[in-house]
Parts: structure tokens; C-alpha cells; sequence
């Protein structure tokens, strides 16, 4: 673990990029580890990283519920919150995605507001995608003796452009081998409220995504987005799958001593 | 009367689905190694498929934008060429109009091309219902007509049917042939529905076909077939009608082989159908043949509505399937789950405007958003946008209710206020996690039973990041 061994920042530090960690709703109540790994990173990167006690969610449930002026009220919170930082970064693409594609477009007859969202939209970035920008990508981040194999999250990959960025910076941890599973592309079937909705269809499309999971024959199965690999994980669990499911950003910070998502303490 | 739609309980077709194994087994079988490689290899041979795209989306904004001036101009080029054009405000309408053309031709038997359309518009129970045998042609089309089912895709209609099943039914059918005929192979199917469908194009009255763009600068109207069906249904018989929708006019032939070398090669990987079929008018002097009278229907269904609405993006639409075929919710569900006539992505948006909402609430909220809809589409139609609009409109009318809004309505409660959401949710956490205990995950949990039917779901970890990071921990 580097953990103790922060990459310095290139300047002094009064000129550090200040940036706020959104750590998710889901990261903050199901699995803390995802938020202290990020932290972590990001202050490998050189960032001064703040964590603004105000943050709760980003709104996704009752926008996607098609619930509108809850939504408005959510986002108001979050850039009220976030919008005094030079950067914004979040370790999901599906809340990434939120601020930074869906703010704008929900004040889009609000302009007051709308200024406000684009310019936190603009400053907002999922984590994979800054820390490819501002890690030193020659130096190892971490360990890791074995395989894994990466899911490409829906809202990360379509509405962020996150493709590339997490495989460059797993290609940055010692002794990692990356196996890509067949239709690496499609949906896990999690879809955030979908998945407790349509709790059969759901549970269907994880059913084939975990097979393609498994044929990759891999240590791990990664994702940077924790809703989507509470999803596949609790699926491998039931089919009594040897693979262990990570945030990308635990492994990238060495924090794959502990449980994986969904697994027994010792 | 149209299709009585069933998507109300779109879950419990869906668990229908799910549970039949011989579907599934077909979809496996189709879907990913049929037409997902299938369009990757027609979109492989065309570098200029991504400017091809950008381009059919203004040409259609373009014909959204001059709707009205483009279908005046297709009107009198299709009387100039001898032809009619007759305007359809609604199923109803359109339904009067046929059946009002075939009885003037005293028509017993009618041969159809294959028609999303007439489908939208169950022509054929009210041809029926009046003494009018119509006879599907297209091979997909003639076997749900033979089985009373709806199509379950709108490139593909019998899609969910194995050849077994189909050699089953017909078997059920053609009952004047020998019964132990083998008929293990899709060719022999194919040979026995040639020779059925025959007969019918020779003793057809009237043809009716789709039209899959008709084009105003010349009156012509597009059909695209893989089996010729069409071309048959169309100048075999004395009267062609020609039943299409208001948004499919593009202005001129250009634009027309624009959009077909998108849509094979998006739908099936083909460069081109087998059949591309243009038709202007009917029957000069000098043709060899030709229908001796023309008709083109024109419908409208609410598309006007659509137009001025927040879902003018799906008139757009040239019915490719892309969406359905990338879909991971049709993937598993098949087309039968969504309770109408146009299934999958295109068809979530579509369906609530043709049966309501409240009827329809359902198949908005089947999506995971994941976006591979848009991203596949040729004409980039912005499909999660449209089905979240819906959302929207269900929302207010109160869907969902129950308990799924008032959980939302807590949890929004919550996440407005950060204070209480604190408090609140380290509380809520702390009892989850004694629950788990040292279990990574739970197989049950109240309220999670949906969830944990399939799959387990993993417990917390213990205490909430910003519990632990306020408290000192790095």
C-alpha cells in the first residue's frame, strides 16, 4: 500500500486544486471503503480534497421516477453544496453522469439555475476519468496478484465517455492481468430503482451478465460504479461464484485486504 | 377497436417470459448472434456510417419542420400519376377508408404485405369482421396469423418462435397435407408457405402493403422485402392500397436511398434488402403490369399531437429494431411481455401515446436507462430522454403509487435535508449491519424480497463514510 505516500502536488500546496469528493449515497451507506479509497487517490493526484458534510444525493431516484420538482430541489442542495470547489469529483458514473449531463438539461427553462448547473456540470468529473488526468500513470499505484475482469457501467460508459480511463489505470497496478468478459457493454440490469421495480427482469439481465462475468475466469470483477456491483455481486453470491467484486478504486488504492462487495467478515 | 392492449400487467407477461424456456432459448439464439453481429458487420463495410447518421437525423428534423408542404406535395404527384390519397385522422378512419375500397372492388381476399401499420390499426379483424379474408404473405406475418398472435418484434414478427414451433403450426393448419411430412428443416417450411401463399396472390382481389417512406417530389412509395412478397401483394391484384403514416414522407429520391442504406444495414447487416421496391401511381397504358387503381392511405393517430409534444423526436423513427435488438429488458422479455403493438424501446414511447398512460405506465419504467437504444439508433433519437418524458407524465397521474412513491417520498424527504438524512441514516445503517452481522450479504431482508428472489443483496460494511471521515478516519 502507498496509501502513506502521497505523490506531492507540483506546486505548493496553497495551489493544489481544491477538490470535493461527492462520495455517493450509496457509497456513503453501504460501503465507506470506496469513499476512503478515493480520498486516498485523489490525494495521490495532488488534490487538496474537501468533504462537504452537506452532501446526501444526487437526486437520480426522483428524477428517474420522473419526479421533476423533488429532483430540482435535490440538485439545488448539491450546487449549492459543491459549487465553490475547482473540481467536483465522484467515484460513479451514473451520479457523474447526473450532475454533469441531466443538472443542466432539468433547468433548462430555469436559467438562473441553469448557469449554476452548467458551471458545476463543468467542473464535475467521475473518478476514473480525473485520476487518468492527474495520477502519475508511470508510477505503480498498488498491488494486486491476480486477474480481473472490468464492467463497463451503462452511465459511466454512454453519457461520460468512460472507456479508456479505467483500463489505463489498472494497467498501472503490479501484477494486475486485465481479462475482458464477453459483451463487456451490456447492462448488469441494476438501473438504480429498476432493479427493486422490476425485480424479475432485473434479476434476469444479471443472470446473463454474471455468466459472462464467470467465463472470463477471472480473480475479480471490477466496475466503478457501486450500484451496479452490489448488483452483479449479490448475483455471484447466489450462483456460489469464487469471483470477488471490488470498486475499482479500492483496488487502486490497495484496499483489497477486507471483504469484497457482498462478502462474509472473517 | 384495436389490439386491447395488455400492458398493464406488463410484469406478469414478463414473468411468463421468463419462465418459458423455449423462448428463451430462441432469444439466445437470435438476438446477440443474429442481428447485434449482424449490424456490426453492415455498419463494418461503411465508413461513412457515423456522417450518414448525422445526416437521416436533420432530413428528418427537416420533414418534421415542413411536415405539412411535403405531404401536399406527395398528394399531387400521386393524382398526377393516377393514384389516390386518402387521409386518415385516426385507426377508425383509416379502418372506414380500406374496407370502403376493397367492398367497392367487391373484394373477397386480400394479400397484405407486412405493415406495422395495419397491425397499429387492426385492419385485419375489421376486414374479417366484414367478410374479408386477408392473407398475410410475409412469411414472419403469415405464421402469427396462423397462431392469433401479435407480432413480437417489428422487423422479425415471429421472432420468439423456434422452427419446431413453427412446423407445429403449420402442421395445425395446412391439415389438407400429410401429416407425417418432415418438416425439421427451415427450407421445407419456407417451400410449404411458397406454395400455400401462392394461390392467395393469384386470387387476391386487393394488396395492401406498408409503405416504408414515400417520397413527395415523385409520389413514389418505398417497400423493402426479403422475400418479394411485397412486389407480389403490390402488382398482382387489380387494387393496391398502400397504407403508411404522415411522418414517413422524405422530399426526394435522394433522400429516400439515404435513409434505406442506413436501415438495412442498422436492421439486418444488409447492404440492401433483397427487395427495394418503388411505386408511383398506378398503371400506365404502356406498363406491363401494375395495380389498375392506387390508393395511399395516410395516417395520422395522434402523430400530429406527438409532433407538437416533448416525443417529436420518435416521428424520426424508421423502424429498424436497432433499439428493440439492444435492448436487455426485451432481451429477456420478448415482445409479447409489452402488451401492444410495438414493442422494446421505440415501442415504450410509442404505446402510452396510443393507450394512454395509465394503461401504458409500465413500460416507461421498463429501462434501465442504459442508453444502448440511443446509442444504436440511425437516426439518434434520444430514446431514455422519451421514456423519462413518460415518466414524468406517469408521475403526475400518480403512477407509480402505493408504496413505491411513498419510499420515494421519504427518501427525498431525507435527501433534502442533510441534517436529518444524517442522523436518520447512521441509525438506519447501524441496525442493517447488526442484522448482517458478520454475513457479507443478505438472502432475505423485508421489503428487499423483489431483489433477493434472484440474487443476494450485500449488507453494509458498517457506519457511513461521513460518520467515519468525520470522526478522524482516513
Amino acid at each position: 500500500m502507498n496509501m502513506s505516500d502521497p505523490t506531492p502536488p507540483t506546486g505548493s500546496q496553497s495551489e493544489a486544486p481544491r477538490v470535493a469528493l461527492f462520495v455517493t449515497c450509496l457509497v456513503d451507506l453501504m460501503r465507506p471503503s470506496v469513499g476512503f479509497a478515493a480520498l486516498r487517490l485523489l490525494e495521490r493526484a495532488g488534490a487538496k480534497v474537501a468533504v462537504p458534510p452537506g452532501q446526501t444525493c444526487c437526486g437520480q431516484p426522483a428524477y428517474n421516477s420522473g419526479d421533476l420538482e423533488d429532483a430540482r430541489a435535490i440538485a439545488k442542495n448539491v450546487i449549492e453544496t459543491f459549487e465553490a470547489f475547482d473540481h467536483v469529483v465522484v467515484p460513479s458514473g451514473s451520479c457523474g453522469g447526473m450532475i454533469i449531463k441531466h443538472y443542466p438539461e432539468m433547468f433548462a427553462d430555469d436559467v438562473a439555475w441553469a448557469v449554476r448547473a452548467e458551471a458545476l456540470a463543468a467542473r464535475t468529473q467521475e473518478l476514473t476519468t480525473y485520476l487518468a488526468d492527474h495520477l502519475d500513470l508511470n508510477v505503480p499505484t498498488s498491488t494486486f496478484d491476480g486477474s480481473a475482469t472490468y464492467h463497463d457501467s451503462c452511465a459511466g460508459l454512454r453519457e461520460l465517455g468512460v472507456k479508456s480511463q479505467p483500463r489505463t489505470l489498472l494497467a498501472t497496478v503490479d501484477g494486475l492481468t486485465l481479462n475482458e468478459m464477453d459483451d463487456v457493454e451490456a447492462c448488469c440490469g441494476f438501473g438504480g430503482l429498476f432493479s427493486t421495480k422490476y425485480p424479475d427482469i432485473s434479476g434476469a439481465i444479471v443472470d446473463k451478465k454474471t455468466t459472462n462475468v464467470e467465463a472470463a475466469e477471472t480473480n475479480l470483477l471490477l466496475g466503478g460504479d457501486l450500484g451496479c456491483l452490489m448488483n452483479m455481486a449479490g448475483k455471484l453470491r447466489r450462483r456460489g461464484s469464487e469471483v470477488r467484486v471490488f470498486h475499482i478504486a479500492e483496488v487502486l488504492a490497495g484496499m483489497t485486504d477486507g471483504p469484497a462487495i457482498g462478502e462474509d467478515s472473517a | 377497436m384495436t389490439h386491447k392492449p395488455t400492458c398493464r400487467t406488463f410484469q406478469e407477461n414478463a414473468r411468463k417470459a421468463l419462465d418459458d424456456t423455449r423462448l428463451q432459448a430462441q432469444m439466445a439464439r437470435t438476438i446477440k448472434d443474429g442481428f447485434q453481429q449482424k449490424r456490426l458487420k453492415g455498419m463494418s463495410r461503411l465508413p461513412e456510417y457515423e456522417a450518414l447518421r448525422d445526416a437521416a437525423r436533420d432530413l428528418k428534423n427537416h420533414v418534421l419542420d415542413h411536415l405539412d408542404a411535403y405531404l401536399l406535395r406527395f398528394e399531387a404527384e400521386v393524382v398526377k400519376a393516377g393514384g389516390q390519397v386518402h387521409w386518415a385522422r385516426d385507426a377508425d378512419e383509416a379502418r372506414a377508408i380500406i374496407l370502403k375500397i376493397c367492398q367497392e372492388a367487391n373484394a373477397k381476399t386480400v394479400t397484405k404485405g407486412k405493415s406495422m401499420i395495419t397491425e397499429e390499426i387492426a385492419l385485419n379483424d375489421h376486414l374479417a369482421a366484414h367478410g374479408i379474408e386477408p392473407v398475410e404473405t410475409d412469411l414472419g406475418e403469415y405464421i402469427i396469423q396462423l397462431r392469433h398472435e401479435l407480432p413480437s418484434h417489428i422487423i422479425a414478427p415471429a421472432l420468439h418462435l423456434s422452427k419446431e414451433q413453427v412446423a407445429e403450426t403449420f402442421k395445425e393448419n395446412h391439415t389438407h397435407l400429410n401429416a407425417d411430412r418432415d418438416l425439421s428443416e427451415a427450407p421445407t417450411l419456407l417451400k410449404e408457405a411458397r406454395a400455400e401463399l401462392r394461390e392467395k396472390f393469384l386470387a387476391a382481389d386487393v394488396g395492401i402493403t406498408g409503405a416504408n417512406m414515400f417520397i413527395a417530389e415523385t409520389g413514389t412509395a418505398v417497400i423493402v422485402t426479403n422475400e418479394g412478397n411485397g412486389d407480389l401483394t403490390q402488382s398482382l391484384p387489380p387494387v393496391h392500397i398502400a397504407v403508411s403514416s404522415i411522418e414517413k414522407v422524405v422530399p426526394t429520391l435522394d433522400d429516400a436511398t439515404l435513409l434505406l442504406r442506413l436501415l438495412a444495414r442498422t436492421a439486418t447487416g444488409q447492404e440492401q434488402t433483397v427487395y427495394n421496391t418503388f411505386f408511383t401511381g398506378a398503371k400506365r397504358p404502356d406498363d406491363p403490369d401494375g395495380p389498375q387503381d392506387f390508393h395511399m392511405v395516410l395516417l395520422d393517430n395522434g402523430r400530429s399531437e406527438l409532433l407538437a409534444s416533448e416525443f417529436r423526436d420518435i416521428l424520426r423513427c424508421i423502424r429498424c429494431g436497432a433499439c428493440i435488438n439492444h435492448c436487455p429488458v426485451y432481451g429477456v422479455t420478448s415482445g409479447h411481455a409489452y402488451g401492444w403493438v410495438y414493442p422494446g424501446p421505440v415501442g415504450s414511447v410509442l404505446t402510452p401515446h396510443f393507450v394512454g398512460i395509465d394503461e401504458a405506465h409500465q413500460l416507461p419504467g421498463a429501462s434501465t436507462f442504459c442508453g444502448r437504444c440511443e446509442e444504436v439508433c440511425p437516426v439518434r433519437i434520444p430514446l431514455p430522454q422519451l421514456l423519462r418524458n413518460w415518466r414524468v407524465r406517469a408521475f403526475q397521474r400518480g403512477h407509480p403509487g402505493g408504496l413505491q412513491r411513498l419510499g420515494l417520498k421519504i427518501w427525498v424527504m431525507f435527501a433534502k435535508r442533510p441534517a436529518l438524512y444524517r442522523r436518520a441514516l447512521s441509525v438506519g445503517i447501524g441496525v442493517l449491519k447488526r442484522i448482517a452481522g458478520k454475513r457479507g450479504a443478505y438472502r432475505w431482508l423485508p421489503g428487499a424480497g423483489g431483489w433477493t428472489k434472484t440474487r443476494d443483496l450485500p449488507a453494509p460494511q458498517g457506519g457511513t463514510f461521513l460518520d467515519r471521515y468525520g470522526r478522524g478516519e482516513r
